[in-house]
């Protein structure tokens, strides 16, 4: 079973077993506009929580996207290479930027579930 | 409407040089060639290149069609916040022109370009004069190569000095983007200060991070929301108490000048745009030059070359071993001398000036800036009150709910014949516009903006928002599709064949 | 004031409006111990136009204009002949005048004009893409480093020992600063030095330059292939940005980045600035390309246009992840340098390369046949370097008095290196007649 938490820079991620999916929320491709890039780290990089894991660009804006929690990325969306325009239709699909093999699961608590990630957009607003 | 010809009137529609190409045409005769053999030695001659073939009165007409497409401060109102546009004599043009300027070699022997050397001397003179400081750097090829030149005097003398490493750098949140990127280049941490409610650097918040591991605070006075930082000795004690440098950005220092001299201020170094305060063409982005200015304390610490008054005349300290042991010069900026053929412009600015037209052009710069902050105040948002200093600051409250945004006011102004303002900068203020009117207009052409400006702002509460997004409707372009440009990069013409 | 329009009466309506009685009023945020009641004493007040060129003709009369006489300068900075239409169209009002094109829609002549001044670097260069111009090519050599820098993650440059020594300095001030390191080689004269042992798994780059600063032209094939081998980029530095009509392109001898001077198409001398810096690179490189780049589109309407694009890698959005701290560049140089090349064509920019090669050739030829002046070039595009019985600096003085500019004195470039003081820098270009060289020729025969 799968478990999505987000976090206060506006990534999430998507736990299965051992293995998490992250990339950024809705109200934050919203807030960038038309992503025109996006930069992904090497497989094999071990990055621990907040550390910049990879770069995401609109026209007149560019923004890191952080580890949520420590890892080791074993797997990047080079599809969003070729087709950024991913991150705006399906944020939290195909728009998707790495995958972390999880060193320390027990990160994962101190980050906001849904409800608490909707209440923190409403208190930014 | 659409023409035959796409053509429209005045304004040509015209294709890229390449696309104009015949092959084997040329806009210069050449003398036949000697006849000699080549010493290319190993490397071969290089094939075809592929640039197009084109007669001079082509390119004459390809050049002026393309200018026809720009908007200039020869053809009208150019406020662009913070780039301050204002008027270019020729006559700077002229005499840059002269062979004896710009027909000089750069490493000519000294004893045949001593009037070059004694007008690099002038110009320092003046600027030293004006800012009230002790020496000045004058390679730097631009603003922001002054920074880092001036960043690097900062870091010279920490290291010379000795005592605790200062790794960190502050920077107002308002600051130009130059600033925190030149400090990073040079490996500094940027932390950045706070604002206070009426725009100004917060001094407590300053106080609260100022230690003994700060290098230097990068202020912009008067700063990019156009104010003057009226706690600047504060800021000053402040931080030369903690051991640290106070580097001053000198975009604006056009409203301040002949009026105050940031050595009064407590500044250690400051940078000068000589293509804003003192009006040396901006030619479509550069090139600029930004010479630097320097307190006492970091007048050692200067960058080669430097001219030195010697027994038979000027000469150029090119290395240490030149130099005549006042400095601990650190290095070299850039080949050769420094801009001189902007420094001839400035030169010429200066001295048409005077120092009373110099008081007189900042006091009508920044008397025209508030004219436009009084008038307009009712018509947008003003965030901060005045007086202003050279330009005057809008946020976008005003147009809330009305569907308009600061972009499209811009595009507006653009059908209505005049540049737009500077647009969302500073980042300190939602939807900025930042207008800089400088001294070159009249008191009709204001008028005219202010006019324009608060039909503008009527038309967006009337609510007519599709109208604004579909401005501009009568240049040569219209809106074009920067989100494609970035995503998919064609940053060069390449032959279909 | 010729310059500042508000009237007397403008001023007075318009302190009204504001509501204050002076401009002083508008100060009053400036400390009161600061504000200058006047103008600043001591300094003269304003004049007019006659008198102000009056005082800078009486400077420029002091100095000897380069082509008042025969002129062999080069090192870095080459003496030709730009067109008359060149400076007419770069002095139109909508070029001279404007300012960065950060408005599209009314700065499409600035933008096709840079999208035309980026496709020509990257055709002359042999490169994929190029940037809107740097400062200089000095500086333009530094950024390729930073940019080497980055691309490899790696902090080690090895710069060439015939790279010309302002750039070399002006890279080592940058690398002092922000912490990488410059190994640079000995100048070698004669143009033997091999850089393929000194690159390790540590190099970022190397910087090499074509013609080299003594004139001698270089095959960097085989030092690409070294370089590529270890993982580090080849950065090529032109100085004679006309050589590139004649000789193979860096591009074609596997160059990552070119850094190069474009004074030569299109800008003065004007006593070493402003010059133009160029700036191209391979394809895969360009979002750590420093400096502006413009980018092909299209408006509302469906019609082509150009944008400045990929503005994130600037300083502007990026503020301390910025690739530059660059804003400005050198935009009328660049022009002035499109213009030129466009009225060139192939035909001309190849015709002129081969003829300022020719030109040299002849002078190598006469000089090597006065007795004691040794010509130490194989290979040279203008420009090579000859040994005299003398010091060179010496006789290049007497020459000034004789109203000849003949050459730059190895020691000018290289003050602190052994084994200088006799070797003359000579360029020709296709300004340089034969009378030039006579003239020179036999000022030599006597001084020698």
């Amino acid at each position: 079973m799968s478990l999505i938490k987000f976090t206060k820079d506006h990534e999430w991620i998507k736990v299965e077993g051992d293995v998490g999916t992250v990339g950024i929320t809705n109200h934050a491709q919203h807030a960038l506009g038309d992503i025109v890039f996006v930069e992904l780290p090497e497989i094999g990089r071990e990055v621990v929580q907040g550390s910049d894991t990879a770069v995401v660009e609109s026209v007149k804006a560019a923004s890191e996207v952080y580890a949520p929690v420590d890892g080791e990325v074993i797997a990047i969306n080079g599809g969003l290479t070729e087709e950024p325009a991913q991150v705006n239709i399906d944020p939290q699909g195909n728009g998707w930027f790495f995958k972390l093999r999880l060193t320390n699961p027990t990160q994962l608590e101190a980050l906001m579930d849904s409800d608490g990630y909707q209440s923190y957009l409403e208190g930014l607003a | 409407m659409t023409t035959i010809s796409g053509h429209r009137g005045l304004e040509m529609d015209e294709p890229l040089i390449f696309e104009l190409d015949a092959p084997g045409q040329s806009g210069v005769d050449l003398p036949a060639l000697p006849t000699t053999h080549t010493r290319l030695g190993r490397v071969a001659a290089r094939g075809p290149i592929g640039l197009p073939g084109l007669t001079e009165p082509e390119v004459v007409r390809h050049y002026t069609r393309l200018s026809q497409k720009n908007y200039a401060i020869d053809a009208g109102f150019y406020p662009l916040g913070s780039c301050t546009m204002k008027h270019n004599p020729r006559l700077g043009e002229k005499l840059a022109r002269l062979p004896g300027f710009s027909d000089l070699h750069p490493l000519q022997p000294l004893s045949t370009v001593q009037g070059a050397l004694a007008l690099v001397d002038a110009l320092a003179g003046w600027l030293k004069a004006l800012t009230g400081m002790a020496a000045v750097a004058m390679t730097p090829a631009a603003g922001a190569h002054g920074e880092m030149c001036g960043m690097m005097a900062i870091r010279a003398a920490h290291d010379h000095r000795g005592g605790p490493r200062r790794p960190r750098v502050l920077v107002p949140e308002s600051a130009h983007g130059t600033n925190p990127a030149t400090a990073a280049a040079l490996g500094f941490a940027v932390e950045t200060i706070p604002a206070t409610a009426d725009g100004r650097v917060d001094v407590d918040a300053l106080k609260a991070k100022l230690g003994f591991d700060v290098a230097a605070l990068m202020l912009t006075n008067p700063n990019t929301c156009g104010l003057f930082e009226r706690d600047i000795l504060a800021i000053a004690q402040a931080v030369h108490d903690a051991g640290a440098f106070l580097y001053c950005d000198g975009a604006n220092f056009n409203a301040i000048v002949g009026r105050v001299r940031p050595a009064d201020l407590g500044v250690d170094a400051m940078h000068i745009n000589l293509h804003k305060t003192f009006s040396t063409p901006h030619g479509g982005g550069g090139p600029g030059s930004g010479p630097v200015v320097f307190s006492q304390a970091l007048a050692p610490f200067v960058p080669l070359p430097r001219i030195i008054h010697g027994d038979d005349g000027l000469r150029l300290a090119e290395t240490q071993d030149e130099d005549d042991g006042t400095t601990l010069a650190y290095g070299r900026m850039k080949a050769f001398h420094g801009q001189v053929g902007m420094f001839v412009r400035a030169l010429a600015y200066t001295l048409s000036h005077g120092a009373d037209g110099l008081h007189q052009a900042s006091g009508d710069a920044v008397l025209s800036a508030n004219y436009l902050l009084a008038r307009l105040k009712g018509v947008f948002n003003a965030p901060f009150a005045g007086p202003c200093m050279h330009e005057a600051l809008f946020d976008d409250r005003g147009l809330k709910g009305t569907g308009v945004t600061t972009l499209d006011i811009a595009k507006a102004l653009i059908d209505e014949g005049f540049h737009p303002m500077t647009v969302y900068f500073p980042l300190v203020v939602h939807g900025a516009m930042l207008i800089e009117p400088t001294e070159s207009e009249t008191k009709a052409t204001l008028d005219q903006f202010i006019t324009t400006m608060t039909g503008l702002a009527d038309r967006a509460k009337a609510g007519d928002t599709a109208w604004f997004q579909a401005a501009p409707r009568l240049t040569p372009r219209r809106r074009l599709d920067e989100t494609a440009a970035a995503r998919k990069p064609v940053l060069r013409w390449k032959s279909e064949s | 004031m010729r310059y500042l329009p508000l009237t007397e009466a403008d001023r007075r309506a318009m302190l009204a409006e504001i509501g204050v009685a002076s401009v002083a009023e508008l100060y009053a945020d400036a400390p009161a111990t600061t504000l200058l009641p006047g103008p600043i004493p001591g300094l003269p007040g304003h004049q007019g136009e006659l008198e102000v060129e009056r005082a800078l003709s009486a400077l420029a009369a002091r100095n000897m204009p380069a082509g008042s006489g025969p002129c062999f300068l080069g090192g870095g900075a080459y003496r030709h002949h730009v067109p008359a239409t060149v400076d007419h169209l770069i002095q139109r009002g909508e070029f001279l005048t404007s300012y960065t094109p950060y408005q599209p829609e009314i700065s499409q002549g600035t933008l096709q004009s840079l999208f035309e001044f980026q496709t020509q670097v990257a055709l002359i260069t042999g490169l994929d893409v190029a940037n809107a111009s740097m400062y200089d090519g000095a500086t333009a050599c530094a950024e390729a480093v930073m940019m080497a820098n980055r691309v490899t993650r790696r902090h080690r440059a090895v710069l060439a020992g015939n790279l010309h020594p302002h750039y070399r300095d002006t890279t080592a001030t940058l690398a002092r600063f922000t912490g990488f390191e410059v190994v640079a080689g000995a100048p070698d004269p004669r143009g033997r030095e091999s850089l393929v042992d000194s690159i390790d798994d540590a190099t970022s780059c190397v910087v090499v330059q074509n013609p080299d600063v003594f004139g001698h032209i270089h095959d960097f094939t085989p030092l690409a292939a070294a370089c590529r081998a270890k993982g580090a980029l080849l950065v090529v530095v032109v100085t004679e940005v006309m050589s590139l009509g004649l000789l193979t392109p860096p591009g074609a001898m596997g160059a990552d980045i070119v850094a190069g001077e474009g004074q030569s198409l299109g800008n003065p001398l004007s006593f070493g600035g402003p010059h133009l810096g160029l700036f191209a690179a391979r394809d895969k490189y360009v979002r750590q390309m420093p400096g502006r780049l413009v980018g092909q589109t299209s408006d509302a309407d469906g019609r082509r246009g150009w944008v400045l694009t990929l503005s994130t890698r600037e300083q502007h959005i990026r503020r301390e992840k910025a690739t530059s701290n660059i804003c400005t560049n050198a935009g009328l140089c660049a022009l002035a340098f499109t213009i030129h090349l466009s009225l060139l064509g192939e035909a001309g920019f190849t015709g002129l390369a081969r003829l300022n090669h020719a030109k040299a050739v002849q002078l190598a030829g006469k000089l090597g046949d006065i007795d004691g002046v040794r010509v130490l070039n194989d290979s040279f595009f203008n420009e090579f370097t000859v040994r005299l019985p003398r010091r060179a600096s010496k006789l290049v003085n007497k020459l000034a008095k004789r109203g000849i500019l003949g050459g730059v004195p190895a020691v000018r470039l290289f003050p602190e290196a052994d084994g200088m003081s006799d070797l003359l820098l000579l360029a020709c270009t296709e300004c340089t007649t034969e009378a030039d060289m006579d003239a020179l020729c036999r000022a030599l025969a006597e001084l020698l």
